[in-house]
């Protein structure tokens, strides 16, 4: 139980990320692809926050004057996950945009179809 | 056959970094950067949100990397679909009454929120990426409930090329003033007020234009092609 306690978080995000690579590996369906893609993107994120939390801690913020810093969590991992996060949403609009045009030139998304007519 | 050899790619990898992570403590801290972030970062930048501090002070030149990295997306976003050939124009059915109103009404609110977030960036949880998140979220809502109204592309762009500049410009400053680029060369003042924390607020600021009329733009530019 303890074992599970402490590494919950940690199974949680890898979990993720290996779910997201598994569809990215396995699925035809182009939208399914950058469905994985955003999984795993997820996964990534919540494993660099997992990694920079303290047991028991509050946000690195001083908003009223004496908050004990002690128990506060590691604002690197933080800092880092913020921009991630909106990347990661301009990524996807990007392979997005991308999924739209080879619809449009193919006429189909399945990427094993798109394979066979190429030229 | 492929889901087979993915399914072994998976457990390897698995089983590797399972023995790597059972190394690494759950909960205990472990950067030292972090532990003197937070003990010197109210001293050194002003900003009480230690995030914000590292962030957009120091970190300011990786985190304006990222927000090239942001531009880029959004430039490639709008050259792939532009130059598409348009299909057939398709009917708009205009929305009815209740939506059209109720957007109209929540859509300065959520302006007003997203503002409300970066600009206070340096003292509650929040900053200009998120505020920029925020009111593309309500540019969002505009092109789902009130259908014929579109941004103005002029004004977008402006805003944000305006961001971009500001931020390259104050990192500029701060080299011509105290030979870094991106000192904090404006006063501190005091800490947990509006304006205090030198050039992060205004930098925030920038930020969060930058980030919402980007979404707002890659939005528009999605809603025009379906």
């Amino acid at each position: 139980m303890s074992f599970l306690d402490s590494y919950i978080y940690y199974i949680g995000a890898f979990g993720l990320i290996l779910v997201g690579l598994y569809i990215i590996l396995v699925k035809h369906n182009l939208i399914k692809v950058i469905v994985g893609l955003g999984i795993l993107d997820t996964g990534v994120n919540l494993f660099l926050i997992s990694v920079g939390y303290i047991t028991k801690g509050t946000a690195p913020i001083f908003s009223k004057s004496g908050i004990d810093s002690k128990h506060m969590v590691d604002p690197v991992p933080q800092a880092l996950v913020l921009t991630a996060i909106v990347i990661g949403v301009a990524v996807l609009a990007l392979a997005l945009s991308l999924a739209i045009r080879l619809y449009q030139h193919y006429r189909t998304l399945n990427l094993r179809k798109i394979r066979e007519q190429r030229w | 056959m492929r889901r087979i050899v993915a399914i072994l790619l998976l457990i390897i990898l698995a089983v590797g970094i399972s023995l790597s992570l059972a190394k690494i403590p759950f909960g205990t801290p472990k950067t030292k950067v972090g532990k003197y972030y937070i003990n010197e970062g109210i001293e050194e930048t002003g900003a009480v949100n230690i995030v914000t501090s590292v962030v957009v002070n120091y970190r300011g030149f990786d985190t304006l990397g990222e927000v090239t990295v942001l531009f880029i997306a959004a430039i490639g976003l709008g050259a792939v679909l532009t130059t598409s050939v348009k299909g057939e124009t398709r009917k708009i059915q205009p929305a009815s009454l209740v939506l059209y109103t109720g957007c109209r009404l929540l859509f300065p609110l959520i302006l007003i929120f997203g503002s409300y977030i970066f600009i206070h960036g340096h003292l509650t949880p929040g900053g200009g990426f998120q505020g920029g998140a925020i009111i593309a979220s309500g540019f969002l809502l505009i092109y789902l409930g009130c259908r014929e109204r579109r941004i103005n592309r002029i004004a977008s762009n402006l805003a944000e090329s305006l961001g971009g500049l500001t931020f390259v410009v104050i990192g500029l400053l701060g080299l011509v003033f105290g030979g870094y680029f991106l000192l904090n060369f404006l006063p501190k003042g005091i800490a947990n007020t509006l304006l205090s924390a030198g050039i992060i607020p205004i930098i925030y600021i920038a930020i969060g234009f930058k980030v919402g009329s980007e979404l707002a733009s890659i939005i528009d530019n999605l809603i025009e092609e379906s």
